[in-house]
């Protein structure tokens, strides 16, 4: 009996442990696939052209920089709404609103996350952008703003849950300290739950921007779609087009193999990895702030 | 006669904490062993040693025999389940699993593959028996163990380990969140059961180890001081460092 | 100086905590509004017939079947080969694994799958499963895209779970003579399943309303019947939405906000279930 028990805890024990590192090996798939469809383009695209400032592939123009300057142009402006936004209602709910509230304001902010990219997108071009053309006075109303006023209304419940986590963390004991020596609430908040709280914070709005890179509906809804070299300020009341907006718009259309391609590949490739470096220096920043602030706080 | 002798056991943790160094032991069968001292004194990990407890945490070395019945128990190709079954533990916090008292109670024999019903709920009318226990908890078997009192839950757990009939009972500090009425009633069940079975304990107080102690043994920092019969070491103790622990000039 | 100025440190903070309320009730008016305004002008297009039937004349008019079943399929996939693999994956990190640069780089392995755009995964779908294991634009190849993307969110939801589970249940069962997995299936997996299984409902809604990931590995515009067999392309409430609210021309508005909110409710109704599981939870937990 005991020897039967011995053999399936170990068949479990392995099968368990194999799953576990099942993770890297995703990973390491999805960047092997996108690698091998899309290092041909450095064979079919001169550097040159592939960094250029003009993407129209029907004429073989395969200039990547309007895409990169669109999708910066539209995370910047999503970041602009979604920080102030995220980390204020995350100092709210945590620091500020009685328990009650915290039970209604917590679900309702998961909501929004859990809203599907289409349906903010949609009624971003029945409503917002037509607001939009109308309020500023603009040729149309899909432009680089409307998409960042959505991308920053997806990016704001990343940044509060998981602001909200790290403010929630700090040890009641700061606070307490704090009070002691006759701060006000809102002083302690700035002064010291904040700062302690900080690598959490700063680890919500990196994995908030990340979320505003890596959204494709909404953008490619709302965003006009003109892969423009986006430069300047004006630029954001124009269209532009986003990397991911590229790939999910041209995809569909294209032939295998063909060098349009490989070109969306390495869009794929290249959004890869900025995620991968955005989540990589997401975690080690937790990891160092956190070892100083037990240093100087302890 | 000796139940387990420690042979020259030393123990160290990963992280630097509480070790065991050198330690020669004998445990009396069918008797009250009491181990006692200050905090960190090694007491827990020699208690974790015996039941292989240890083996779940971060141990750096360890070297040295525990022979019981004459075998040792650190030997890797020991049957670890058989043993954990032969030598009960009393944890300090009375820790109850989220099920009902009986399911809390068989949870050990179903674990063994015992399924009659027969035998499952002797051996909860026994064991509950033994823990003075019975009389109190026998209309509610199936409510949840969580809404006895605390004292009830220590007595449940000291229940639960004499379910699976061991020949030891290990107890680590068992009253020390208990008030005097059920701590006395734990004491008192104890005394029962050193009749049948061989009992290590570590009391959370010298008065307790004085009260109940057959043998006793202070460990100060990993290393065993002084070891003696009945309540020798509390009325006439030879080393410098136990008569200054006993009469409470430290610790 | 605070003298001159007439203002003092408790009208500083009534004022930051003013702009602050504001602030909240700006993040969270939006969502409100949102569900209160497709459901007031999507409601008048749901019938059973718009539940029920067939789309005709370009999607214009008549139902929505077909995207509701196919999201249910796809939905259906993604738990597959999500749910087992996820919670397997996080009983490793949280009952097995040590820590070492092993288990260090799993958890970055699955912070960064968290972090991919989904369009990527859709590539990465396409790349794999549509083109190198030849299944095609299918429910299987969608799904199995789906459930890599869900991963990290039931890995990580299932891991905190386990991880909740107090430690001295671990040690007073293994003193009884339970082995670790015995441990795991009678006491701490019974005892996570509410928390893994609203991380595992959040999960899936996630996937239930994603596009991008399914535009090339499983998505149709248009089928005549429903789909017969996991290697069969399906329609889903997402790209339908997509579809008709960008590129077919004179698209009744009724027709989108109703397809919009029928999505919204099959999102919602799983949120509720997972909140509902969660509270009960909570109230019902010996420890």
């Amino acid at each position: 009996m005991e020897k039967s028990l011995n053999f399936r805890e170990f068949i479990i024990t392995r099968l368990i442990k194999l799953c576990g590192y099942s993770a890297i090996v995703f990973v390491a798939l999805i960047f092997i696939f996108l690698m091998k469809e899309g290092i041909p383009t450095f064979q079919e695209v001169e550097p040159g052209m592939l960094f250029s400032a003009r993407w129209y592939p029907i004429e073989a123009y395969f200039g990547i920089l309007p895409l990169i300057t669109g999708t910066i142009m539209v995370t910047l402006g999503a970041a602009l709404f979604a920080i102030p936004l995220g980390i204020g209602a995350a100092i709210y709910i945590s620091e500020i609103s009685p328990r009650w509230m915290r039970e209604i304001l917590k679900p309702l902010v998961e909501l929004l996350g859990g809203l599907p990219s289409v349906v903010l997108g949609f009624l971003g071009i029945l409503i917002l952008s037509p607001f939009l053309r109308g309020f500023l006075n603009l040729p149309t109303g899909l432009t680089a703003l409307a998409g960042s006023m959505l991308l920053g209304g997806i990016a704001v419940p990343t940044i509060v849950s998981v602001a909200e986590d790290a403010l929630d963390a700090v040890p009641r004991a700061y606070r307490e300290g704090a009070w002691a020596l006759g701060a006000t609430r809102w002083q302690t908040i700035w002064r010291v739950t904040l700062p302690a709280a900080s690598s959490g914070v700063l680890t919500a709005v990196m994995l908030g921007i990340g979320r505003a890179i890596g959204e494709t509906m909404t953008v490619m809804m709302v965003t006009g779609n003109a892969p423009v070299l986006a430069l300047s300020l004006s630029n954001l009341f124009s269209p532009v087009r986003t990397m991911t907006a590229t790939i999910a718009a041209e995809m569909g259309e294209v032939a295998n193999g063909s060098i349009h391609y490989h070109t969306l590949f390495f869009i794929g490739m290249v959004l890869f990895l900025i995620s991968l470096a955005i989540n990589i220096t997401a975690s080690s920043v937790v990891f160092r702030t956190k070892k100083r602030y037990e240093r100087i706080l302890s | 006669m000796d139940k387990i002798i420690v042979e020259n056991l030393s123990l160290q943790y990963a992280d630097g904490t509480e070790s065991l160094q050198g330690i020669n032991l004998g445990i009396k069968e069918r008797a009250v062993n009491v181990l006692f001292g200050p905090a960190g004194g090694g007491k827990s990990t020699l208690l974790r040693c015996i039941n292989r407890l240890n083996d779940l945490t971060d141990v750096k070395s360890s070297s040295g025999r525990i022979l019981l019945d004459g075998k040792d128990l650190l030997d890797p190709d020991t049957d670890v389940i058989a043993l954990r079954r032969k030598v009960g533990m009393v944890f300090a916090r009375p820790v109850v699993l989220p099920l009902s008292v009986r399911k809390n109670l068989t949870y050990g024999l179903e674990l063994a593959g015992e399924r009659r019903k027969s035998r499952l709920d002797a051996a909860v009318e026994r064991s509950l028996t033994l823990a003075a226990l019975w009389e109190e908890v026998k209309e509610r078997l199936d409510e949840p163990a969580v809404s006895l009192s605390g004292g009830q839950q220590q007595r449940l757990c000291l229940a639960r380990s004499l379910a699976l009939q061991p020949e030891i009972i290990l107890l680590d500090e068992p009253t020390s969140g208990l008030d005097p009425i059920s701590t006395s009633k734990v004491e008192a069940a104890l005394q029962e059961l050193k009749k049948n079975y061989t009992i290590v304990l570590v009391p959370h107080s010298v008065q307790q180890a004085a009260r109940t102690a057959d043998t006793a043994a202070f460990f100060l920092q990993g290393e065993l001081i002084e070891f003696g019969e009945g309540k020798r070491l509390f009325t006439a103790p030879r080393q410098k460092q136990t008569e200054d622990y006993v009469t409470g000039r430290f610790g | 100086m605070n003298r001159i100025l007439a203002i003092n440190r408790y009208q500083i903070q009534r004022l930051g905590f003013g702009l602050l309320t504001l602030i909240a009730l700006l993040t969270v008016v939006p969502i409100v509004g949102v569900v209160v305004f497709i459901t007031l002008k999507g409601a008048p297009a749901i019938s059973q017939e718009f539940l029920l039937g067939f789309p005709r004349d370009g999607m214009r008019a008549g139902g929505i079947l077909p995207a509701i079943v196919g999201t249910i399929y796809l939905t259906i996939g993604t738990a597959i080969f999500s749910v087992p693999l996820g919670i397997a994956a996080a009983i490793y990190l949280s009952e097995y694994a040590s820590d070492n640069i092993w288990t260090r780089t799993i958890r970055i392995a699955i912070i960064n799958l968290a972090g991919i755009p989904s369009v990527v995964y859709g590539l990465f779908g396409l790349g794999l499963f549509v083109l190198f294991l030849n299944f095609g634009t299918s429910i299987l190849a969608a799904s199995l895209t789906l459930a890599i993307m869900t991963l990290p969110v039931i890995i990580s939801t299932t891991e905190e779970s386990l991880r909740a589970v107090p430690q001295a249940f671990r040690t007073v069962s293994i003193s009884l003579g339970a082995t670790r997995w015995q441990t795991i299936r009678r006491i701490v997996l019974q005892e996570a399943l509410p928390g893994i299984l609203t991380g595992v409902i959040l999960g899936l809604e996630r996937a239930a309303g994603e596009t991008a990931p399914i535009l090339f590995t499983g998505a149709a515009f248009f089928l005549p019947r429903l789909p017969s067999s996991p290697l069969n392309a399906t329609m889903a409430l997402p790209y339908h939405l997509f579809v008709i609210s960008t590129q077919v021309p004179e698209m009744p508005i009724k027709v989108q906000y109703g397809t919009a909110l029928v999505l919204l409710i099959f999102v919602l109704t799983m949120n509720l279930i997972a909140t509902i599981i969660r509270s009960r939870a909570r109230a019902k937990r010996q420890w």
